[in-house]
C-alpha cells in the first residue's frame, strides 16, 4: 500500500447523490486497505439545495474528522455550482473535475477536467443522475483506489437496480477518456 | 392470585438487607386495617349463589372466592358496604360491630 | 451481516443492538439519532432481528415502554437525542432508580434555544445526576462495540442499572467509516440471553416501582449509588472478555495517551479525540510534554484514574463541548473536583468548543496547550470564536 492522503469535496444538489457516491469512493478506498471517511456537509436536507460531501482517504488513521479546510480534488456534479473560485479551496497542485457539456472557465494553474457525464447518464441509466459516472473522472488522479474496488463498493452499496447500468456508465467514460 | 397476607415487618438493619434490585416480594402487609368499622358486612351462605358480584366490586379486594360462595377477609374489611349494596339477592348484610 | 463493512455511526450502533438481540426495541425518531431506529426496524421488518418494534407517539413514552418491558425480563433497547432526551428526563430517573438495565443511544446534539440541530455535549451532560452510567464513544467500531458491551454491564448483578451510550451528533452519526461488523456467535459467546429474578413473574409475583419512606429513601440512593461505583470494578473484566471474543479492546473509564511524564495535559470526551493525539504527538515533535486523556465514562466519574494519570502534570485543561451557563464547564467541574485530591497542586483550565457544531479545529487545539503552556489565567475560555468578544 503505497503512501496516500487525499481529501475529495463533493458539490452537488440534494438528490443527485453526491454523498452515496462519496461513500461508494470511500468504501472502495477501505477495499483497496485505505482509510476513510465520508460524510455530507450536515444539515436540514431539501430536494435541489446544494449540498457538499467529503471522502478523506489516507494510508494512516484520519483523527481529524472536521470538514477539510483545503481539498486535493473537487467533484462538481452540476454546472450550476461550478465556480472558478472554487479553486480558492484546492490544496496546491489540486484538480477540479465539472460534469458540463460547456466551455467552463478555469482558474489560473488550475487543472479544470470536464466531461458530458449527464449525456452518457441519460443514455445509459436512462435519467441524468452523474454521481458514480464523475468518479471515472477522478480515477485517474486516484489509480490507488482501483476500478475494480469501485465496482465491488457499488455491489455492495448501491440499490441492486442501479448496479449494473451505473457500472456500465464508469467503463464506458473510462473507454472514452482512453 | 396470590393473597395479601399478614407478615411482620423485619427491620432492616443493613444496605445489603434492601431489595437488590428493582423488585420485592408482592403481597406483604405489615398491619390490619381493621377495629374501626361500624358496621361489617355478614354473608347469608343459604342466599348466595357465588355470582362473586361483590368480590368485582370490593375496593379493598378482601372478598375471596371460595368454593362455595364468598370469604371476607375481616382484617382489611373497612365496612363500606357495597358489597351489601350490590348484591342482588341481598345475601350480604351490614351488621352492627360490636 | 458480518465482516468489514463502510457505514455509519448510527449504523454501526444499530448493527452492535441487532447483535445483542434486544428483544423489545421502542423509540422516537428525532435528527441525528433517527438512522438508528430505521435501521433496527428494517431488521425487524426483514426478520434478521426477532424483536418487538414499538412506534411510540414521544419519547417519554418510548422510554416508559422500555421499561415496562424491562421489567417483564426482556432486553430492551431504545435512543434518542437532544429535546427528546430532555423530554423524557422524568423517566430517565424512574428507570435508574427502578434498576431497569436498559441501554439508550444517544445522538449528543445541541439544546435550544437558539435551536440547532448540530452536535454538543449539553444535552446529556445536564442529565448527570440522573443515576445512568455515561459512556462517550470515539469512532463508529467503538460504538458498535458499546452497544453490546453496554448490556453486559448493564445486566451485571452487581450493577443492575441503565446505560446511555452517547454519539457526537452527525460528527460520528452521519460519517462512513470502515466497521467490523462481528459474527452473532461472537455476540452469544460474549453476550448471554437475559436472565433475572428482577421481573414481572406470576408464578413469584412482586412489587416494582415502589415507594420508599424518609426511613429508608436515603439508603436506597446510596445502594444506587454503589452499584453506579461497581462499573469501574466490573468495566476492565468485560472489556478483557471481549477482547478475548472480539480482539478489540478499549480499556476502563478513561483512556490516557503520551500522560506517563506528560507535563500538559488536554482531558477531553467523544469524537473530537484523535484530533487532540494528532497535536500531542505535533507538541511531543517540538520537545512539550503534552498528553492527552480522553474520559469514555462520565458516570461513574473515573477521579482515581484521572488522578493516577496526572500525576507529573503541571497543568491540566478540559476540552469540552458544553457550558454549564454561570458557572464553568461541567466536565471541568467533575474533573477539578477530582484534582483537588491530587498529592500534588495543578493548575486547571477550562476551555469551551465545540458548541452547537462548532468546528474545533487543530489550531484550536493547540491553542489550549499554548494557553496552558504560557501558565495564561485559570479562567474559563470560549475557544474558536468567530467574533471579537467585546462584552
Amino acid at each position: 500500500m503505497s503512501r496516500l492522503t487525499k481529501e475529495i469535496t463533493w458539490y452537488g444538489r440534494g438528490g443527485q447523490g453526491a454523498f452515496t457516491a462519496s461513500r461508494i469512493l470511500g468504501a472502495a478506498a477501505m477495499l483497496a486497505g485505505y482509510q476513510s471517511l465520508a460524510f455530507p456537509s450536515f444539515g436540514p436536507e431539501r430536494r435541489g439545495a446544494p449540498i457538499r460531501a467529503f471522502t478523506k482517504i489516507s494510508d494512516k488513521s484520519i483523527t481529524d474528522r472536521s470538514i477539510p479546510k483545503k481539498s486535493d480534488h473537487i467533484l462538481v456534479l452540476d454546472d450550476s455550482l461550478y465556480d472558478p473560485a472554487l479553486a480558492d479551496g484546492l490544496k496546491e497542485g489540486g484538480s477540479i473535475f465539472v460534469n458540463t457539456a460547456k466551455e467552463v472557465p478555469k482558474p489560473d494553474g488550475v487543472m479544470v477536467i470536464t466531461g458530458d457525464i449527464s449525456r452518457l447518464a441519460e443514455e445509459i441509466l436512462g435519467r441524468p443522475i452523474v454521481n458514480i459516472g464523475i468518479i471515472g473522472l477522478l480515477l485517474g488522479e486516484l489509480p490507488e483506489i482501483g476500478i475494480q474496488n469501485i465496482f465491488v463498493s457499488i455491489r455492495e452499496y448501491m440499490p441492486s437496480k442501479t448496479v449494473d447500468k451505473n457500472i456500465r456508465l464508469l467503463e464506458t467514460i473510462l473507454s472514452q477518456k482512453k | 392470585m396470590i393473597k395479601a397476607r399478614l407478615t411482620e415487618r423485619k427491620k432492616i438493619r443493613r444496605l445489603s438487607e434492601l431489595p437488590q434490585g428493582g423488585s420485592c416480594t408482592a403481597g406483604i402487609l405489615i398491619e390490619k386495617n381493621a377495629g374501626w368499622r361500624n358496621k361489617r358486612p355478614e354473608v347469608d351462605p343459604e342466599k348466595c349463589v357465588g355470582c362473586h358480584q361483590c368480590y368485582l366490586y370490593c375496593p379493598d379486594g378482601v372478598i375471596v372466592k371460595a368454593q362455595k360462595g364468598i370469604v371476607i377477609d375481616y382484617d382489611f374489611c373497612k365496612g363500606c358496604g357495597i358489597c351489601a349494596k350490590v348484591c342482588a339477592l341481598k345475601a350480604i348484610t351490614m351488621e352492627d360491630e360490636r | 451481516m458480518s465482516g468489514k463493512k463502510f457505514i455509519s455511526g448510527d449504523e454501526a450502533f444499530a448493527q452492535g443492538v441487532r447483535l445483542a438481540k434486544a428483544q423489545v426495541i421502542s423509540a422516537y425518531p428525532i435528527t441525528p439519532q433517527t438512522i438508528v431506529v430505521e435501521r433496527l426496524s428494517e431488521m425487524v421488518e426483514e426478520g434478521e432481528l426477532d424483536s418487538k418494534f414499538l412506534h411510540v407517539e414521544s419519547e417519554h413514552s418510548a422510554l416508559m415502554a422500555a421499561m415496562g418491558a424491562a421489567a417483564t425480563g426482556a432486553r430492551t433497547f431504545t435512543a434518542t437525542s437532544s429535546q427528546g432526551l430532555l423530554y423524557m428526563a422524568e423517566c430517565l430517573t424512574y428507570v435508574a432508580g427502578g434498576r431497569f438495565p436498559i441501554v439508550m443511544m444517544n445522538a449528543n446534539r445541541a439544546t435550544a434555544l437558539p435551536w440547532s440541530i448540530y452536535g454538543d455535549h449539553r444535552d446529556s451532560l445536564s442529565l448527570l445526576d440522573h443515576g445512568w452510567i455515561q459512556i462517550y464513544t470515539e469512532n463508529a467500531q467503538e460504538s458498535l462495540d458499546m452497544a453490546i458491551q453496554a448490556y453486559a454491564i448493564a445486566e451485571q448483578e452487581e450493577i443492575r442499572l441503565p446505560v446511555m451510550v452517547n454519539l457526537d451528533g452527525f460528527v460520528l452519526t452521519h460519517t462512513y467509516e470502515a466497521v467490523d461488523i462481528p459474527t452473532q456467535e461472537q455476540a452469544d459467546a460474549f453476550l448471554k440471553p437475559r436472565e433475572t429474578w428482577d421481573k414481572l413473574d406470576f408464578d413469584k409475583p412482586v412489587s416494582m416501582a415502589y415507594t420508599v419512606g424518609p426511613d429508608l429513601n436515603e439508603e436506597y440512593n446510596l445502594l444506587h449509588h454503589k452499584a453506579l461505583l461497581n462499573v469501574a470494578k466490573h468495566i476492565e473484566n468485560i472489556d478483557v472478555s471481549f477482547e478475548k471474543i472480539f480482539g478489540r479492546k478499549y480499556g476502563g473509564l478513561i483512556n490516557g495517551y503520551r500522560t506517563e511524564d506528560a507535563d500538559l495535559i488536554l482531558i477531553t470526551l467523544g469524537s473530537i479525540s484523535g484530533l487532540v493525539r494528532d497535536v500531542v504527538d505535533e507538541l511531543r515533535e517540538e520537545g512539550v510534554k503534552a498528553g492527552m486523556i480522553r474520559i469514555r465514562f462520565m458516570r461513574p466519574f473515573p477521579a482515581e484514574e484521572l488522578i493516577r494519570e496526572t500525576a507529573h502534570a503541571s497543568a491540566v485543561g478540559v476540552l469540552e463541548k458544553d457550558i454549564s451557563f454561570g458557572f464553568e464547564g461541567t466536565v471541568y467541574s467533575n474533573v477539578n473536583s477530582a484534582l483537588s485530591k491530587s498529592a500534588h497542586k495543578i493548575s486547571t483550565y477550562d476551555f469551551i468548543g465545540g458548541i452547537g457544531g462548532k468546528n474545533i479545529s487543530k489550531e484550536d487545539v493547540r491553542s489550549c496547550f499554548a494557553a496552558m503552556q504560557k501558565k495564561e489565567s485559570e479562567e474559563v475560555r470560549f475557544i474558536g470564536l468567530e467574533v471579537e468578544d467585546d462584552i
